[in-house]
């Protein structure tokens, strides 16, 4: 490797992908060729930063710029400006990068300096296609430690003393479930890695293997050698094209550097690692489901017990983590499980990846210590709540979780705690919500989620979540009657109570966490006919008031004909012939025109 | 021996082997958890969460039919929390499902009507949103309704795991899931064999069998026609479960009478052409092994079965016996050689069958079952839809004075009865084969090695100079089994019989209905087959060449078995089939 005097650390993960940062890469090739800085800079296509919402970004090293909303047009000033002169482009910075003219280096801004990285170590921070960068990071030590140090016993002690919980959304004690499928009996195992995310909105798993896949690989061939398994499985989502493509190369390499394949380190120790791909089933991120789907069935998930433990892929017993899970495993084992459970709380260690998104100014990935509160998480990383709007809700856990409200921000996350408070860590969706959301459409959005995802295995999930979803479309048109919320109440405890899998034990979680903390909207809809959010269009009217000037613009507008009036006297809506299209609202010039 | 554990369901404490499910071990003391979806050893899922029990220390409720037995266990069957569940499941159910009972071909013999008057469903909570039905009654055999289909998925493991082909399977997700051949074709457009195993699993009347008995009411009702009738053997081993009487029990001499009842000018029986069918194949067997022929040879009298072989294992085409089935065999036969010695007109012969069978439904439209231009057989029925016209006609079932079958088609011998239980076939042949070579009589004449309700059984027998290794399937995987062990040369054999129903004929997918909890607790394969052994061990003539109307046929009619006459009338040939998009 030959030195270089500045790094340009550019994002390639999906979300800056999507903003272009491909073609800024090139530009920058282009500008420093034309700069001549091509032997002095080195370019660096990194994974995700994780602050999304300020992407395309680019950070230089060693003064750590951290310049956001990066365009084409921009590289070639940050080059001349940056890395030729020797001055950062002050206007070009991220807004929280530069406080009265003094610039903050990156992990100095408030989104990351609360953050504690473990699982996202190396996203944003070395090139992903690059095995020599992953090991110059201590990649493969903690692999080389385990099987030339550490007996299998040794390793699963070391996962239990962490107190590492599953990250997927159960939270259920890792070296428990490594020593489970050790214990078990059977010549062949298994391990699988479960990289089918599917909560709306949540990417941690996909930045995880887009940033930093050899993490992953390392990871599992530790745990197969603390279990006994020689082949295991990544079972990713194909609409995850850049995170399947890194993983991919990053097998091929470490096939090629023998961290793969037969007697890894000179050991006794074989494994290989073939990558399924999911067609997208949200229940396939339940593990039966998901293993069915690897043995090439139609994933639908098996009753439990046999627990995968036991009998998994093929019958055989498998161990099963989640992408962040495994994240976490090289490090407890590189710096010991006190390390590890020194951070976050007494049950809850280490750090959870977020993914915050909705009503919040920094939308993006998160890694924060357990034991953060909401509010530090939502007003501190997240930057608090956008055009100065008022919070109402936090929802965590996705479609399997429920809604927190203010007076739960002090409130430490861990997963005990979110349980208590009614809702759930899930896999680390976390959605803000201000007063412009209605709660009542927030949690039917969740249940239309989950009635498009239920497999149509059991009675509960399959019908039932479909007529809680009628009711709660009754109640949005303002159809329904008090009596609908009762119906509602049993039905949703009963397929929590009843249904087969995780997915429809926990579909009723975001209309029971709604009607506890917001019964309040619930019965405005039903009794009043109103939605205060403003969300519901059965329940509002677009109405003309005094300021309107009679322009006639919102008549011609309008496409059903349904606004009558004179030219320069008050306008009306004929509320029975009105499709709340919202036409005319856009159209006046003068604002008169509302909803409410 | 296994491992005991101590459990308590509903404060009764029992001790019960570990590999019980909560479901077995509360039906072994009485306990009755009810079920829908759950057919032992064939659908055992959890999927209808109507066996839901509270067990101590869970959190949620638990499917009963799939959680085994834990030592300490204790369980609650029928709280309220538990019934509570049970019943709003049930009427979620309901909520989706097409509710025409009364005029469903299923109505009172429904589980999910039942189990809903047991359960105590009242209120129609859930009217809404029903997903998009799909109805399909171009086969011949077999008519799909999934308006009607609660999604339990017993068809589904029926179709893949038992008879090993995987016709029908779950589509869509969710709210809009359907069970469905694949891309939601016809059973026309897929190998579905006909079997008919998804009706007799179906809890409900999404699967049924094509309804012909309006063809036979006509034909009665025609002045022109002269109408006979035949039965198959395994028919008069269940026609009385239709009538109160338990399974196991033989109505041969009722079922004639009723069929007198109904007006048919003869009840022949499909035993005497299964005689028949013995000196054809038996000779046919014969000749192979003298002459060189292509061995092993396989039964040919499974419409079922051919369905398979043609579908799915065409290469084994030559190995098929080219004798017709019983069924066609007796048609051929009546519309000449008894239209002939009864001076009747060929034309106005109308053959109707009594089958146990739907794929019989689909045998006789196939283009080669016909001799001098006429159909053999001209309509089928099945057990059940011969039951529906005797109640139709209000006949008294249960009060007949037994009748006896009429002369010329309707002698038969021990061996034509057991053609309809897995193994009679082989075994049927055995006894005549054995005498021909041998020129003996024998008189042991009880082969018990084919018997019983093994997926596969092998016997070697010893015959004169000839060993004969023979083997036997019923269900078509176990047929599959059995045949990729030919081809990968791990066995050989020289005569084979398969059924594809498994158990044979007693338990085809025309026979009556019977529910799961029935089922759970008889194998009524094997009580059936008892009816049809039995009968077989009173009759005084148990060799097929020993049925003097056989005899006679041969010396009036056909002359030598194998002869030429014999090969216009009784034989015929197959063709390989292509799997998918027959109609392009």
């Amino acid at each position: 490797m030959s030195l270089v005097r500045s790094h340009v650390l550019i994002c390639g993960g999906t979300g800056c992908t999507a903003s272009g940062s491909l073609s800024i890469e090139e530009k920058f090739k282009e500008s420093l060729k034309k700069f001549d800085l091509e032997n002095e800079v080195d370019i660096v296509k990194t994974g995700c930063f994780g602050l999304c919402e300020a992407g395309p970004i680019v950070v230089v090293y060693p003064e750590g710029a951290f310049y956001s909303g990066v365009k084409s047009e921009d590289i070639e000033r940050i080059t001349e400006e940056h890395l030729l002169k020797g001055r950062i482009v002050k206007d070009l910075l991220f807004k929280d990068a530069i406080e009265k003219d003094v610039i903050k280096s990156v992990d100095e801004v408030n989104f990351y300096k609360r953050q504690k990285r473990i699982a996202l170590k190396n996203c944003g921070i070395i090139n992903p296609e690059v095995i020599d960068e992953y090991i110059a990071y201590d990649g493969y030590r903690a692999l080389g430690k385990v099987l030339t140090e550490m007996s299998q016993q040794d390793v699963i002690d070391e996962i239990k003393k962490s107190g590492l919980r599953g990250r997927g959304g159960g939270g259920f004690p890792s070296g428990l479930k490594w020593q489970f499928t050790k214990n078990a009996t059977g010549d062949v195992k298994y391990v699988a890695c479960n990289a089918d995310e599917g909560d709306p909105g949540a990417f941690m798993d996909r930045s995880v293997l887009e940033g930093d896949p050899h993490a992953i690989i390392e990871a599992m061939a530790i745990a197969a050698y603390a279990i006994g398994a020689s082949e295991g499985f990544v079972y990713i989502r194909a609409e995850y094209p850049i995170a399947v493509n890194r993983l991919e190369i990053a097998i091929e390499q470490a096939k090629e550097y023998g961290l793969l394949g037969e007697n890894i380190f000179s050991t006794d120790f074989s494994f290989d690692l073939e990558i399924r791909l999911g067609a997208g089933a949200f229940v396939c991120g339940e593990e039966t489901a998901l293993i069915e789907s690897i043995e090439g069935r139609r994933g639908m998930p098996r009753p439990r017990p046999p627990f995968p433990a036991n009998k998994g892929i093929w019958q055989k017993p498998t161990l099963l983590n989640n992408v962040e899970t495994y994240a976490n495993i090289p490090q407890i084992i590189l710096k010991g499980a006190e390390w590890f459970n020194s951070i976050g709380t007494e049950k809850s260690t280490g750090t959870k990846v977020f993914a915050l998104g909705g009503k919040i100014n920094n939308t993006g990935l998160v890694e924060i210590p357990m034991g953060t509160t909401l509010r530090d998480v939502i007003f501190e990383i997240g930057g608090g709540i956008p055009k100065g709007k008022k919070f109402k809700a936090v929802q965590t856990g996705g479609p399997s979780g429920g809604c927190l409200t203010e007076t739960q921000l002090d409130e430490e996350i861990s997963y005990d705690n979110l349980v208590r408070l009614g809702s759930m860590m899930g896999s680390g969706g976390m959605i803000v919500m201000d007063e412009d959301n209605c709660m009542v459409d927030v949690a039917r959005f969740f249940l239309d989620f989950t009635v498009d995802e239920s497999c149509g295995k059991c009675t509960p999930c399959r019908e039932g979540t479909k007529r809680m979803l009628e009711i709660l479309d009754k109640i949005c048109q303002g159809k329904a009657e008090m009596e609908d919320l009762n119906r509602l109440d049993n039905l949703a405890n009963m397929i929590k109570d009843s249904a087969l899998c995780g997915l429809g034990q926990t579909a009723p979680n975001p209309v029971l966490s709604t009607m506890q903390h917001f019964r309040h909207e619930y019965i405005e809809h039903i009794v009043d006919k109103k939605c205060s959010a403003g969300v519901c269009q059965e329940l509002l009217q677009i109405k003309i008031t005094e300021d309107c000037i009679g322009c006639t613009a919102c008549k011609n507008v309008c496409p059903v004909d349904c606004i009558s009036g004179e030219r320069k006297s008050l306008h009306e809506i004929d509320q029975n012939e009105c499709i709340k299209c919202g036409a005319c609202i856009d159209k006046c010039p003068v604002n008169a025109i509302i909803k409410e | 021996m296994e491992n005991m554990v101590n459990i308590t369901i509903d404060g009764q404490e029992l001790s019960v082997p570990n590999s019980y499910t909560v479901l077995e071990a509360a039906r072994e003391v009485g306990i009755d958890i009810p079920t829908l979806c759950y057919l032992k050893d064939i659908n055992e899922v959890g999927a209808c969460r109507v066996c839901v029990v509270e067990v101590e220390g869970a959190r949620n409720l638990i499917a009963s039919c799939v959680q085994p037995v834990n030592e300490g266990m204790v369980v609650k069957t029928h709280s309220r929390r538990v019934r509570q569940s049970r019943r709003t499941n049930l009427e979620l159910v309901l909520a989706n499902h097409n509710r025409e009972c009364l005029t469903c071909s299923k109505n009172g013999s429904c589980e999910l009507q039942t189990l809903s008057d047991e359960l105590g469903v009242s209120d129609r909570n859930f009217e809404g949103a029903k997903r998009e039905g799909h109805f399909d009654d171009l086969s011949p055999s077999v008519v799909r309704d999934s308006s009607k289909c609660i999604l339990c998925g017993r068809c589904v493991n029926v179709c893949k795991q038992t008879q090993g082909i995987g016709i029908l399977d779950f589509v869509n997700r969710g709210f809009q899931t359907v069970v469905a051949p694949a891309f939601e074709m016809s059973l026309t457009e897929v190998p579905c064999i006909s079997c008919g195993q998804c009706i007799n699993v179906c809890p409900v009347g999404a699967l049924t069998e094509k309804d012909n008995t309006d063809l036979i009411w006509d034909a009665l009702e025609n002045d022109d026609l002269h109408v006979i009738v035949q039965t198959a053997p395994a028919v008069r081993s269940a026609l009385g479960e239709e009538f109160g009487y338990p399974i196991g029990t033989g109505v041969t001499g009722k079922m004639v009478a009723a069929l007198k009842k109904l007006g048919f000018a003869k009840v022949f029986d499909t035993n005497f052409a299964a005689d028949l069918t013995i000196m054809e194949e038996g000779h046919e067997l014969l000749g192979r092994v003298k002459n060189g022929g292509t061995l092993p040879m396989i039964t040919s009298c499974s419409p079922g079965w051919i369905n398979y072989i043609e579908n799915f294992y065409p290469e084994f085409l030559d190995n098929l016996s080219s004798c017709k089935s019983p069924q066609q065999m007796f048609g051929a036969i009546a519309k000449s050689y008894y239209a002939e010695k009864f001076e009747i007109d060929p034309k106005k012969i109308f053959v109707a069958s009594v089958m146990p069978c739907v794929a019989k439904k689909g045998e006789i439209k196939r283009g080669e079952m016909e001799a001098n231009g006429l159909r053999d057989v001209d309509a089928v029925i099945t057990t059940r839809e011969l039951a529906k016209m005797i109640k139709e006609a209000r006949i008294d079932f249960n009060r007949l004075e037994d009748a006896s079958y009429d002369k010329v088609l309707g002698e038969y011998t021990g061996a034509g009865v057991i053609f309809g239980a897995t193994g009679g076939v082989m075994e049927a042949a055995l006894r005549t084969v054995v005498d021909v070579v041998t020129g003996d009589d024998l008189e042991n004449l009880e082969y018990k090695a084919v018997r019983g309700i093994e997926g596969v059984k092998e016997a070697t027998l010893e015959i004169g100079d000839l060993t004969v290794n023979a083997a036997i399937a019923h269900g078509t995987a176990n047929a599959s089994k059995l045949l990729e062990k030919i081809k990968s040369g791990e066995k050989d054999y020289h005569f084979i019989e398969i059924m594809a129903c498994p158990g044979g004929c007693v338990n085809g997918g025309g026979q009556p209905f019977v529910n799961a909890e029935t089922r759970n607790s008889i194998d009524i394969r094997v009580e059936r087959a008892k009816v049809l052994y039995s009968e077989d061990a009173g009759l005084p003539l148990r060799k097929s060449h020993k049925n003097p109307e056989i005899q006679a046929l041969y010396s009036e009619f056909l002359g030598e078995p194998n002869g030429h006459k014999a090969h216009e009338l009784l034989h015929t040939h197959y063709q390989k089939k292509e799997k998918y998009n027959r109609n392009k």
